[in-house]
């Protein structure tokens, strides 16, 4: 349901950088979004696609890159993906956890012409 | 042609939120982030809240609903200001809107702002405010299992308060349970046990809040 914003805020930041570089039109926006910024792919694509409608990034190419939720074990400093439903240590087992990676939602690269 | 951004994707509303923060440290007042999903106890919190440091602390409040004013109504029965912000669908409170509500607050004659968000356990933690504390509402009915499952949300509050403790005895909540999960994400979280109906542990929490309330003041002055 935040896609909604998500996809508004990224289409703002998205025009602005064209604008800047001058860009006749957008074909492709490159993004990264960590798991735990729980947005979906297809949503932000639906919105994408009303909202960019009469704007240069119309029919602009969409692609996701995912960074899955990487934790560090407070004990121990080992690093580890998580599953579901395990959030302890792979290694040592210690359950105090710090979330390292996996909260991105960033814009990386737009393709223009 | 390629172009490399490397931007957040919400930083114009984090831009916002530092504005709304340098408003509020101007003004000397602490504001409260308070999350939770639907039901968990946020109003009654507030409520509650006013009713023990109303005689002593200018409180205000931002109440956070999709739409109705029926939790502006009630607060504003209490005396402190308040404003009522309706998302129109939108499922969280962003920083422009509430940059919008602190326009219709007394600033000068609030030292501690309540903010309720919309009640949810996802959108909400996606999006900066300028609040200075955020609390996480979770209460005994939603099971001991809420931490796990909604990380993002509880990895990042400064307090989880558990409400509705008075219901232990009647469903299986296991407190080791949560507890274990809540501190194996987030170390740093307070934990309060408390029950807006029969009043327990609200001291603990009271007690927290004039705490920070005392910070703020010594670091402004």
């Amino acid at each position: 349901m935040h896609e909604l914003s998500i996809t508004k805020s990224m289409l703002d930041l998205v025009l602005d950088q064209a604008q800047k570089n001058g860009a006749k039109r957008v074909q492709g926006i490159n993004l990264v979004i960590g798991e735990m910024s729980a947005v979906v792919d297809d949503c932000v694509r639906f919105y994408f696609d009303f909202l960019s409608k009469g704007t240069i990034a119309e029919g602009a190419q969409l692609s996701f890159k995912a960074v899955p939720v990487t934790a560090r074990c407070q004990a121990c400093g080992e690093e580890f993906e998580l599953e579901e439903f395990n959030w302890v240590c792979s290694e040592c087992g210690g359950a105090r956890i710090d979330i390292v990676k996996g909260r991105e939602l960033y814009l990386e690269s737009i393709e223009v012409e | 042609m390629e172009i490399k951004v490397l931007k957040d994707i919400l930083s114009a509303n984090d831009k916002r939120a530092e504005e709304n923060r340098a408003l509020l440290n101007s003004h000397n007042i602490l504001a409260v982030n308070i999350m939770a999903s639907p039901g968990a106890g946020k109003t009654s919190l507030i409520l509650e809240t006013i009713n023990r440091l109303k005689m002593g602390i200018k409180i205000g409040v931002v109440e956070g609903d999709v739409s109705s004013s029926l939790d502006a109504e009630m607060v504003a029965k209490e005396g402190v200001p308040v404003v009522q912000i309706n998302t129109g669908g939108t499922c969280h409170l962003d920083a422009n809107m509430l940059s919008n509500a602190l326009c219709n607050l007394p600033l000068q004659d609030i030292d501690l702002l309540l903010v309720e968000n919309v009640g949810n356990l996802i959108c909400p933690a996606g999006f900066a405010l300028g609040t200075h504390r955020d609390v996480l509402v979770s209460s005994v009915p939603e099971g001991d299992d809420k931490p796990y499952k909604y990380p993002a949300m509880f990895s990042q509050s400064d307090v989880v308060v558990l409400n509705k403790m008075d219901l232990l005895p009647h469903l299986d909540f296991d407190r080791q349970a949560f507890f274990k999960a809540v501190k194996g994400i987030n170390g740093r979280a307070k934990i309060f046990e408390l029950s807006c109906k029969t009043a327990q542990g609200i001291q603990e929490w009271i007690s927290w809040l004039l705490a920070q309330l005392k910070h703020a003041l010594e670091i402004s002055t």
